[in-house]
């Protein structure tokens, strides 16, 4: 599908999300307590088929977060920007790693460095950072280390 | 973190007494690097297998979002230090897609050939190293023969022979080396030679074969699904090669096959890589006696800034999908960066593909992931 395409079925399938088409690629913003119902449609409509999960990332804004899913289709080849805004102090969003498995180690990885708490991860466990970190949250803007973090 | 190599005497949960739990790593010669495995064994049968991380965690995100756009290339080949050059290739990319500059039609053909050049070295050191996994030392100095010969033709060139920094925001660092064509041609030359060498020695070897044939098996849903990407997931006959599905410089007017293999083993995984050196040096050959004369780096202001907005570039490099997403708020310094590294996908199968088999056979299925664990950890 093509990104005119694309945005007429997001239109179809998703009424109430905002699309925006400034980059690259289609982005649309979905609630997050939507997402997981809205990640079975993306994977499994017949004219969709997102089967591939390629970046799963958070942003921080300082005033909120923002989760962003770069979805690709092996079948069709189009790819979409997902992204949903979380409260910054008590982010919370369910886990996809039961539709795309790859999502399990990258939402692992965000939920250490962002604080980000998937709901119905199976296994929500600090991957890279060592025991004791919980809650630290080292990629948020507002993280302080003085003694390793070298400012230029 | 770490746990001490236990037998589980628990008999509070069914089915986990007598379990044993052992350490792989982090100091382990098969890992190559300082990647830990906590394995839970039954016999010598794997039951699940949990990788611990971040050894080598220097956090280059968080770096990069200090540094300026022409510095942070400098770290990203800190990165996959076997694919430095296809790192800084990506950087490069995503900056300029920003900016929107033309890049000189000589820095295009350079910078695929040192991409090239730099995929052929990778895997020979990949070759090396998994055949001495399985416990054949001599192959490693075959392929260090070859290596040793690339590592000299990008010393002259970029002065470094691991972490080049050569491939910049607008082009090239440096104009190639007044021997650089020559060096390459008697590289392709020796390649040529000695190739046969790989196939006699470990390749058709029957005792390879038969550690590598069946073990390890992925599908091609899962490899999907788990985000598996390059020699991994085309093994297993998934389509993923980025140079072929979202061309960029000059690889779609270049004559080059995906190699794809269809079984899904350890041993598909070992002949995609063995193929792709032999179509990198189909590509070397294309352009090497077609360099376009000109400029070899677009003229770009001394301090860069992007635009507000979000960029995202995909490249190919020896282990896979290299995908760097930069948001920009219109600064000197991006707002955030993200890499999204093919090691990190392709470990996450490792548990998949392990459960069930023997313990000697995790060495073998490992070592065709190809994993580098600066890649992972970042």
């Amino acid at each position: 599908m093509t990104k005119v395409e694309l945005k007429i079925k997001m239109g179809e399938l998703f009424p109430s999300a905002p699309v925006e088409e400034g980059g690259e690629w289609l982005n649309i913003t979905m609630a997050p307590e939507d997402w997981l119902a809205q990640a079975q449609q993306l994977r499994n409509d017949a004219s969709l088929l997102f089967d591939y999960l390629f970046c799963l990332t958070c942003i921080d804004w300082k005033t909120h977060l923002t989760m962003v899913y770069h979805l690709s289709s092996t079948a069709f080849r189009h790819n979409l920007v997902v992204k949903s805004k979380l409260d910054r102090n008590n982010p919370q969003i369910e886990s996809v790693s039961g539709i795309w498995k790859t999502a399990d180690f990258h939402e692992r990885e965000v939920y250490e460095m962002f604080g980000v708490n998937f709901l119905n991860h199976p296994d929500l466990r600090l991957l890279i950072l060592p025991d004791g970190w919980e809650g630290k949250n080292p990629m948020r803007k507002d993280f302080e280390d003085p003694i390793n973090m070298v400012k230029l | 973190m770490y746990r001490q190599t236990e037998i589980i005497k628990d008999a509070s949960q069914p089915g986990i007494e007598g379990d044993m739990v052992i350490n792989v790593g982090p100091q382990h010669p098969a890992t190559h690097g300082v990647l830990h495995l906590v394995i839970t064994l039954n016999g010598e049968t794997i039951k699940k297998v949990e990788p611990h991380l971040g050894y080598i965690h220097r956090s280059i995100e968080k770096m990069c979002e200090s540094l300026s756009y022409r510095q942070f290339i400098y770290v990203t080949s800190r990165m996959d230090y076997l694919s430095a050059h296809i790192n800084n290739h990506a950087c490069a990319l995503c900056v300029e897609k920003g900016l929107q500059v033309e890049i000189p039609p000589r820095a295009q053909v350079i910078r695929i050939l040192m991409d090239e050049l730099t995929r052929i070295a990778s895997h020979e050191l990949w070759w090396g190293a998994m055949a001495m996994d399985l416990g054949a030392f001599t192959p490693f100095f075959h392929a260090f023969r070859e290596r040793e010969t690339i590592n000299d033709i990008m010393e002259d060139t970029c002065g470094a022979r691991l972490t080049m920094n050569y491939i910049v925001p607008g082009g090239v660092m440096a104009d190639l080396h007044p021997d650089f064509q020559k060096k390459t041609k008697e590289f392709i030359q020796l390649y040529k030679r000695k190739i046969h060498e790989y196939d006699e020695l470990v390749t058709g070897n029957i005792i390879f074969q038969n550690r590598m044939k069946g073990i390890g098996y992925l599908s091609p849903e899962d490899a999907v699904s788990y985000g598996c990407t390059g020699p991994t997931a085309r093994g297993s006959g998934v389509s993923s090669d980025i140079r072929k599905l979202y061309p960029y410089e000059i690889y779609d007017k270049l004559e080059f096959d995906e190699v794809l293999e269809s079984a899904g083993d350890s041993f598909a995984r070992y002949m995609i890589r063995i193929g792709e050196m032999q179509q990198s040096i189909r590509i070397i050959e294309q352009l090497i006696d077609n360099i376009p004369e000109g400029d070899f780096q677009a003229k770009t202001k001394a301090v860069l800034k992007l635009p507000k907005g979000e960029y995202y570039s995909r490249v190919e490099t020896a282990r896979g999908e290299l995908g760097v997403y930069i948001v920009s708020e219109n600064g000197t310094t991006p707002y955030r960066i993200k890499f999204r590294s093919p090691g990190f996908s392709n470990l996450s199968v490792l548990d998949h593909i392990a459960r069930g088999s023997k313990l000697g056979d995790l060495v073998a299925m490992m070592g065709t992931l190809d994993l580098v664990i600066p890649d992972i950890d970042r």
